[in-house]
């Protein structure tokens, strides 16, 4: 089976790039410079040197002892919560700002859901002195406050989108918008494994670097590069592709996304694309998604402000639809305990998008034997007011 | 004939005019297409209402959300238009985002636009590759031209490609812009007019974005075939009376 995108960007059934013909021309110009601009030897060498001295890679890959024996397994943990800005996101976004640099473009849009995409974005603009304008839902603006005065510091401008729903689709939907506003001078860093080809695979091999590192990591820790189990939380998909991405051709490595499941997969309140989504269009990608009967996107629901969007990038659908993947929906509450737990047990709070894949461990019996990597996505000091609320921390 | 192509035949520049279906009352549909016919408009593009209409402003996502609200769906639509052919000749154009129609079904799609009448189809986010590969014939089987759009950065190449592949007309972008965005235009845009009149495609082209008023209209038709406003009716429409629809085209005229 392969699980690599083909040429005209769809993986199996799923992918592709359905966009207007305003986006034409720059997802043309990106389609065919993004494989050659990140094979040249010198966006490589930047690209390192920056992951290095400035994001602080390699992340350890971290055998959690306490955790391991309450679970009798082998549980090791990929500290992708110690990256600079704190979460797996600015792989992508040092990636990307580096391919900008190269077309030329001066000015730079993203969106972001919870800010921490637009963090990670309003962060690299400002090591690269380029304009910066993030696109966030007027609701999630005033959820995620702390975020937002971290893009202002940077440099950023934060634009609210006041549209449809005033959250993260909405945010992504502007961004599309600013960019067929401005074709020549601008560069969209889109933050997930989502939108047009070549988006969701750029996204994926920028991310790629933490299957990378596990594969070294576990050689050194284990004698074997492969693990049995690799687990990861999916919103979009972009750190779960990471996670997973040079381990897919291995059919010995089990590999298990985890949604949000919300307030329950049957509650009308849920974010588990899996599950309730059907094959449709959104942002540009052919892919499952949530949507009414007539084609109208609907709202997803998470605590996790990262895991709610309505689709899932088209890798994942295609994981999904070969069963390469194992897709398991977690509560609010589930990812919640977990969180806690992870907090007590390793001292480590981790992001409440990351804490859904530790409920895993509850779902899921292991052999003792079994070598189980989890990707500890990010950390936990954005979800703090989340946290201090649910459990009455004051 | 298509009454599309009959209509781009005749000796004059075409006026058409873009609504949102369900907008701004849901039974609002049938009333405005009958009074456009009324007032003189050469071509009716009704719009299919979708949640995340990523080439279009402010405007027409309002009247789309509103629309929704209203409880349009892409069925309705089909049971509101099953008599209009009835009482009206103007062509017929459904512009809608490629989601819905893929839920309703392509075949059950092209096979219910047949059975009311409508002549050709507007996907903007339906690429020229998939529909060739996958669609081409299946549009053709119901007589339905499918309409792409071109904007000042498409490339002479592709415009070629897209001209060979049309039957109709080429809807062209005046700028680079979702809809709703323009005040008059510039040299710039007058240039790139010109420079596509001056490839002489087989297929008339029709200027959509950025008019308003009888002087963007002239302008707008100085070198093609005709002009669509969109967000200028949407405006007009919320504001005003169907009845009085006559009134707004007049200024056009």
């Amino acid at each position: 089976m392969n699980y690599q995108v083909d040429e005209k960007g769809f993986y199996g059934e799923f992918g592709g790039a359905f966009i207007p013909e305003m986006l034409y021309p720059n997802i043309e110009e990106l389609r065919l410079n993004y494989l050659k601009i990140t094979a040249e030897p010198s966006f490589k060498k930047e690209f390192m040197e920056l992951l290095v001295d400035y994001v602080g890679r390699p992340t350890p890959l971290y055998f959690a002892k306490r955790l391991s024996e309450q679970y009798n397994t082998k549980i090791y943990l990929k500290r992708e919560d110690l990256c600079h800005t704190g979460a797996h996101k600015i792989n992508n976004t040092i990636g990307q700002i580096l391919i900008a640099k190269r077309l030329g473009k001066t000015r730079i849009i993203a969106e972001t859901g919870a800010g921490q995409h637009g963090v990670a974005t309003a962060t690299v603009c400002a090591l690269m002195g380029l304009e910066c304008v993030i696109y966030m839902g007027e609701i999630d603006i005033k959820r995620q406050a702390p975020n937002v005065a971290r893009m202002k510091m940077l440099g950023a401008e934060v634009r609210p989108a006041t549209s449809g729903s005033k959250t993260l689709k909405d945010a992504t939907n502007e961004a599309i918008r600013d960019w067929i506003n401005n074709p020549e001078n601008t560069y969209y860093i889109i933050g997930s494994v989502v939108g047009p080809h070549p988006y969701p695979d750029m996204v994926a091999r920028f991310q790629a670097v933490i299957s990378e590192e596990i594969k070294a990591q576990l050689e050194e820790k284990e004698g074997t590069e492969f693990p049995d189990y690799v687990i990861a939380c999916v919103g979009g998909g972009s750190n779960a592709a990471g996670a997973f991405y040079h381990f897919l051709e291995d059919e010995n490595v089990n590999l298990i996304a985890v949604e949000a499941a919300g307030k329950g997969v049957e509650s009308g309140e849920s974010a588990a694309t899996s599950i309730l989504g059907k094959m449709g269009i959104i942002h540009g990608s052919k892919t499952l998604l949530m949507q009414s009967n007539d084609g109208q996107i609907t709202e997803p629901y998470s605590i996790s402000a990262g895991l709610d969007y309505p689709g899932v990038g088209p890798l994942h659908s295609h994981l999904h639809q070969t069963k390469r993947a194992e897709f398991i929906a977690i509560t609010d509450d589930e990812a919640m305990q977990s969180g806690w737990e992870l907090s007590q047990t390793e001292g480590i709070i981790p992001a409440i998008e990351t804490a859904h894949a530790f409920a895993v461990l509850n779902k899921k019996q292991f052999e003792p034997n079994n070598i189980v990597v989890i990707n500890l996505s990010g950390r936990g000091d954005k979800d703090l007011s989340t946290y201090i609320d649910y459990f009455n921390l004051r | 004939m298509n009454r599309i192509n009959s209509k781009l035949q005749e000796d004059k520049k075409i006026l058409s005019i873009y609504f949102t279906a369900g907008y701004p009352n849901l039974d609002d549909t049938t009333k405005i297409i009958s009074e456009l016919e009324k007032s003189g408009v050469d071509m009716i593009e009704i719009g299919l209402p979708f949640s995340d209409p990523i080439a279009d402003g402010p405007t027409i996502q309002a009247s789309s959300t509103k629309a929704l609200q209203n409880g349009m769906t892409t069925k309705l639509l089909f049971e509101q238009l099953i008599k209009i052919r009835e009482k009206v000749k103007t062509p017929l154009i459904i512009m809608g985002y490629f989601n819905p129609i893929m839920q309703f079904g392509l075949e059950n799609f092209c096979q219910k636009c047949q059975e009311v009448g409508i002549d050709g189809l507007i996907i903007p986010d339906l690429p020229l590759e998939i529909y060739e590969s996958d669609y081409k014939e299946l549009f053709e089987t119901y007589d339905l031209k499918n309409i792409f759009l071109i904007t000042p950065q498409t490339s002479d190449e592709r415009i070629l490609k897209i001209d060979a592949i049309s039957n109709s007309f080429i809807y062209m972008v005046s700028s680079s812009s979702v809809t709703g965005n323009q005040i008059g235009f510039n040299e710039i845009q007058e240039d790139y007019f010109e420079r596509i009149a001056s490839m002489n495609l087989k297929n008339s082209q029709i200027i959509g974005f950025g008019i308003s008023d009888k002087k963007t209209f002239q302008q707008a038709t100085k070198h093609q075939k005709g002009a669509i406003i969109g967000s200028g009716f949407i405006n007009f429409i919320n504001d005003n009376a169907a009845s009085n629809i006559s009134n707004y085209i007049n200024n056009f005229f």
